[in-house]
């Protein structure tokens, strides 16, 4: 090698040995431990990125129809069940709540207590799943899944069904369908990174309970973590948007 | 060591080629066997993966674009069916931009060179670059299986509520592959970014990358930020189709214009990805064969990065006839002509870059130099579009399809041969055969003009794009397109050709064949697997010619 | 050189027939080319000058005249130079191209209006008068025309390439464009936006008639009814004459003379009320039910085809006085036999 490109490595490898053993889990490409878990962070917060820019073209057009028919949006998110919402957002800050204990758990090399938390974590994963289970199928009894079966005589005409919402005219009772697709796309692209979550979770309870994070490798715990506090807080954003926002007392 | 070259006209330096031998170990022969590629996790060999299936694909669209220059050799609609026809240029289109055009300079010359010329044994994500080829490959896979089914007639603009309600085509296969491709450079962008923060070596600061790695970096950004829109944009229009949720549809309510907004926001950019990576080419290519420092290196860095900030925010000129409002009309136009600035800046600096150089015209060089005068074409052009008024005759119509042919095949593609030609000998480490490449460059050059020049005067005067049939008076302009077309095929299948033939009868390249300063070529060619035998420290600026001469002459008379 | 005669007949007919410019047949034409010549210039004055400096260096700094390169770094001057005097241009070119939009863009107040139809694959033009024509359209030179357009279906764009205007033709939405003929003649339509498989089929002629024979024609093609006529009779047989009868007690506002009027809605927002307007409120009436009035309106979403819409605002634009809606809606009533609302009404 020539003389401008002089060499590192004699410097370098004498400094890692001076550090700390080398972890099964370091990766030949990297120069250090440090750098790979770096870079893996880093990757992690673009991924992340790359994630609002997808549920940022249904954001724009949840703000865009909500301005142009109002009232449908008002009527049809207080069909929601706020009570259900709010435990959801419960058992989602929870779990993320679990996942945080994980990663420190990770970082302080505590074997079990890294399986409970991540176990902890699934539960409550599948817990939210449950609930939105059961308000998916309240929806489809309803007739309020976007489609052929859609109907919106609970919206022309509340009274005739106990409710006590002014009725929407014809025209913007059908726009209902609208907030209903916003819904379904939104919260089921949601549940769908919860079901990639819960399989990750799965795979990470595994090679926990082996022991492959007990000695300081704690990259995929981290990053993990990042992910599934990301889906919590684009649900944080969805429960407001969609459940509260319009929600009238009474 | 080196024979000296004696020879004025050339900087190409190869070893003696009766004693020349290739490396004893490389990249390529490292491991054997066809698995060995297919579960690489080398960046070099998955863009070797790369470069076969783009090729393979790009002659897929290639044969779309001879059909159908072959359709509009007279007015009638003679050759084939109308379906059929709109079936060609949505092939065409998908195949070319998503599967071509995106991945082209950076999943194949961006995926060999990057972790190299900033000093790292490889991406920081070896696997997901590995998925990333399998992904494009499942997007290829599925384009494909929707042109075996039957085709698809959507145009590549996917165009709601045509797309969603009035078509019986495989328009879901189509969304599907698209979709999948997505991902493929989504992740493709987000390993560049990393690599690029996380792996310089030791004395890579920012400004001491070369600024190939620049314009890679900038078409990133955009690849991470803007591809994820398009995904969601395609999810709306498959829901659409499948179970008419009404979001683009006006007669539930929903609004066809707010797909236009969601497709161009990636639309747009994606235009930036296609081009950006090929400007690095050239800056590399104008450099090395003019044996100077890229002029006003930094502004060049910053005018990529510019472009790609810039180029987020002016999607909505490709809706200015569509009843846009009058003040986003003003302000998109506005947005545009200042895009156009950076690729004005980098025109030039190119241009003085061959000031007071040592000028040699080998074939990368001539490929850069057809690419600075059809991109200047291609980038003035798009002025005439980004001004409002001009726009409202011209969209549409052949100019705009003359236009866009002057940025991604008179610019891109031309940027992309370059590259391939300039770094053949790295990655192969064997020479193309010189006049046979000078000639089909030449060739690709005035091919593409006779093609895509009457192109422009048939815009002006209103022939509409997509149309399999045109009024009788624009048939002469049509027939000299379409012989500039078979020219252009001739070009585009040379080199094909003879770099094949270089495989095995190519005169071995030695490290260094150009003389350029980069790390890349200061290694062996083919690379090791590993890239470099101890890090490298770099302890001078990019395209630092000195340098370079100073470490060869000490490495003559060391070795001598 | 021996050319046959028969081909070089062919090959000059060929040749001199074949266009290579549009012709100039309308007022914005002159503007629109203008600004082309010099965005052309603009063109070739860059390429020139990028031409000069890459071929000028190439030849001077060959490797033969210049073995040994010298290194610059750069020149803060020339580069600012070269982000200015592009960007100078490049603005010019934003406010002229600006200027130009919104000269084409801005009907006159007194234009004629004809409606259009866009739908896979052809075109629908409606005139006030009542005439009717497919793929083809006649219009008066020396006048301003303007277009209210509307696709039935998805997309398509509406272009006159030798008038220089052009505009998308949106399904669920008026757009308009307007133009001023110059020369008689006829001239190309086409549909420049992708629409389906016949796209290249959904072409017409533009007739350009002087103002004697344009009158001609007017009176030769009328189908006997005008739009409004039409309107007149789908507004008494779907009924709407019974809430919008003009009476003091009516439960619609009254229609008469509200055309270019600003309304104040129930909802606290002002509009102006155009075809576009009248078009919305017949489809989605709880958006745009006027201050005062119950928001009792039915949807016809669905039920009345473009066409009749635009009989109904082309009725409602020209009814000055509710004398008519109220006779008919007193014979009507007094006869038992009043034509049922049918499902799709097609004039």
């Amino acid at each position: 090698m020539a003389n401008a490109i002089a060499t590192a490595h004699e410097h370098d490898a004498h400094h890692a040995h001076d550090e700390h053993v080398v972890l099964p889990q370091h990766l030949h490409h990297f120069e250090t431990e440090e750098q790979q878990r770096e870079a893996g962070t880093f990757g992690m917060w673009l991924f992340l990125l790359t994630e609002i820019m997808f549920f940022g073209g249904m954001f724009f057009a949840y703000l865009l129809y909500r301005n142009w028919y109002n009232p449908a949006f008002v009527a049809a998110s207080n069909q929601l069940s706020v009570k259900l919402g709010a435990i959801n957002t419960a058992i989602l800050i929870t779990s993320g709540y679990a996942m945080a204990l994980g990663v420190y758990a990770a970082e302080v090399r505590k074997k079990q207590m890294l399986v409970w938390t991540l176990i902890a974590t699934t539960i409550f994963g599948f817990a939210f799943l449950g609930v939105k289970t059961v308000e998916y199928k309240e929806k489809f009894e309803k007739h309020h899944v976007p489609g052929a079966s859609f109907d919106v005589k609970e919206f022309v005409n509340p009274a005739a069904f106990g409710l006590k919402e002014e009725p929407l005219a014809p025209d913007m009772a059908q726009k209902t369908q609208i907030f209903f697709v916003l819904y379904f796309a939104m919260t089921g692209m949601h549940a769908l990174h919860m079901i990639i979550g819960l399989a990750l979770l799965f795979w990470l309870i595994y090679r926990a309970n082996r022991g492959d994070f007990s000695s300081g490798y704690v990259a995929p715990i981290e990053n993990f973590g990042l992910y599934w506090h990301f889906v919590d807080i684009v649900w944080i954003f969805l429960f407001p948007l969609l459940y509260l926002i319009n929600k009238h007392v009474g | 060591m080196m024979s000296a070259p004696i020879n004025n006209n050339t900087i190409v330096n190869i070893p003696d080629q009766r004693t020349a031998k290739m490396p004893k170990r490389n990249y390529i022969n490292n491991e054997h066997g066809l698995l060995s590629w297919l579960f690489t996790a080398d960046h070099k060999r998955i863009a070797i993966l790369y470069l076969i299936s783009i090729t393979f694909f790009f002659f897929i669209g290639g044969a779309f674009a001879g059909l159908i220059r072959l359709e509009l050799l007279t007015p009638q609609p003679d050759l084939v069916a109308s379906d059929t026809y709109n079936k060609f240029f949505t092939m065409h289109g998908i195949v070319m931009i998503f599967l071509f055009l995106v991945p082209s300079v950076p999943a194949t010359l961006g995926n060999f060179f990057i972790p190299i010329m900033i000093g790292a044994k490889d991406l920081a994500f070896p696997k997901i670059n590995l998925l990333s080829w399998y992904l494009y490959m499942a997007g290829g896979t599925f384009t494909l299986a929707a042109l075996v089914l039957g085709g698809v007639d959507t145009g590549w603009t996917f165009t709601t509520p045509l797309s969603t309600h009035y078509l019986n085509t495989h328009v879901i296969t189509a969304a599907t592959a698209i979709f999948i491709a997505g991902f493929s450079s989504i992740f493709t962008g987000l390993n560049f970014i990393v690599t690029i923060h996380r792996m310089r070596a030791p004395g890579m600061t920012w400004f001491r990358m070369p600024l190939f790695v620049w314009s890679n970096y900038a078409a990133s950004i955009l690849m991470v930020l803007g591809t994820p829109v398009l995904a969601i944009a395609i999810v709306l229009v498959a829901l659409e189709r499948t179970i008419g949720i009404g979001v683009f549809d006006p007669t539930k309510g929903g609004d066809p214009l707010l797909f236009q907004h969601l497709f161009w926001f990636y639309s747009h950019p994606a235009v930036y990805i296609m081009i950006l990576p090929g400007m690095g080419v050239i800056s590399e290519v104008i450099s090395t064969f003019s044996r100077k420092r890229v002029f006003g290196y930094t502004a060049v860095a910053f005018s990529s990065v510019a472009i790609a900030l810039f180029g987020f925010f002016v999607w909505a000129h490709h809706m200015f006839i569509m009843g846009v409002s009058n003040y986003s009309a003003l302000v998109f136009s506005l947005l545009t002509m200042l895009v156009a600035v950076p690729s004005a800046i980098k025109i030039f600096n190119w241009a003085f870059t061959l000031q007071k150089g040592s000028i040699t015209f080998e074939t990368p060089m001539l490929y850069a130099f057809a690419f600075i005068g059809l991109f200047t074409i291609g980038g003035l052009t798009g002025v005439f579009l980004g001004s409002l008024g001009m726009d409202i005759h011209l969209t549409e119509t052949y100019f705009i399809v003359a236009h866009f042919h002057y940025v991604m095949v008179g610019g891109m593609l031309m940027a992309f041969l370059a590259g391939v030609h300039f770094w053949w000998p790295k990655m192969t480490g064997r020479m193309y055969p010189e006049s046979l490449s000078k000639l089909s460059a030449l060739t690709s050059f005035i091919g593409f003009n006779i093609t895509f020049l009457p192109q422009f005067i048939l815009g002006y005067l209103g022939m509409p794009r997509r149309y399999h049939a045109y009024p009788a008076e624009y048939q002469v302009l049509n027939v000299l397109s379409t012989a500039g077309a078979t020219v252009l095929g001739v070009g585009f299948t040379l080199p094909m050709l003879y770099l094949a033939w270089s495989l095995k009868y190519g005169a071995i390249a030695g490290n260094n064949p150009w003389q350029a300063t980069g790390l890349e070529w200061q290694i062996q060619s083919p690379p090791l697997t590993e890239n470099f035998t101890e890090t490298p420290i770099m302890d001078h600026e990019a395209y630092d010619y000195e340098w370079l001469e100073n470490k060869t002459a000490h490495e003559v008379t060391t070795v001598g | 050189m021996h050319i046959s005669p028969v081909l070089w007949q062919f090959l000059t007919k060929w040749l001199a027939a074949s266009a290579l410019f549009p012709r100039e047949a309308s007022t914005v034409a002159p503007y629109t080319d203008a600004l082309y010549f010099f965005l052309i210039g603009m063109t070739l004055v860059g390429l020139i000058l990028v031409g000069i400096l890459v071929f000028g260096f190439s030849i001077r700094y060959r490797r033969e005249r210049n073995p040994v390169a010298t290194q610059v770094e750069g020149s803060t001057l020339l580069e600012a130079t070269w982000t200015i005097i592009p960007l100078a241009i490049f603005l010019v070119t934003f406010v002229w191209g600006a200027l130009l939009y919104f000269r084409i863009y801005t009907p006159p107040t007194n234009a004629l209006n004809i409606y259009v139809i866009g739908k896979q694959w052809m075109w629908k033009a409606e005139h006030p008068g009542g005439q009717h024509e497919i793929n083809a359209l006649h219009v008066p030179i020396g006048r301003p025309v303007q277009l209210t357009m509307i696709s039935q279906d998805v997309f398509h764009s509406f272009s006159i390439p030798d008038f220089r205007v052009k505009r998308e033709v949106i399904p669920g939405r008026y757009s308009t464009v307007w133009f001023n003929a110059t020369e008689p003649g006829t001239y190309h339509i086409f549909c420049t936006q992708y629409c389906g498989t016949l796209h290249s089929g959904m072409i017409g002629e533009v007739t350009a008639l002087s103002p004697e024979d344009y009158d001609k024609w007017t009176k030769e093609s009328t189908s006997g009814m005008s739009l409004a006529q039409n309107g007149e009779r789908l507004f008494a047989s779907m009924g709407c004459n019974a809430c919008h009868s003009g009476s003091a007690a009516a439960r619609g506002p009254n229609l008469a003379g509200v055309y270019g009027t600003k309304l104040q809605l129930t909802n606290g927002s002002q509009v102006l009320v155009n075809d576009a307007y009248l078009r919305d409120a017949i489809l989605n009436p709880s958006q745009h039910v006027t201050a005062g009035y119950a928001p009792i309106m039915p949807t016809y979403q669905g039920q009345i085809s473009e066409d009749g819409l635009i009989d109904l605002v082309e009725y409602i634009k020209n009814l000055n006085s509710n004398y008519r809606v109220q006779q008919t809606l007193g014979t009507s009533q007094s006869d038992l036999a009043a034509p049922a609302t049918p499902g799709m009404v097609k004039p």
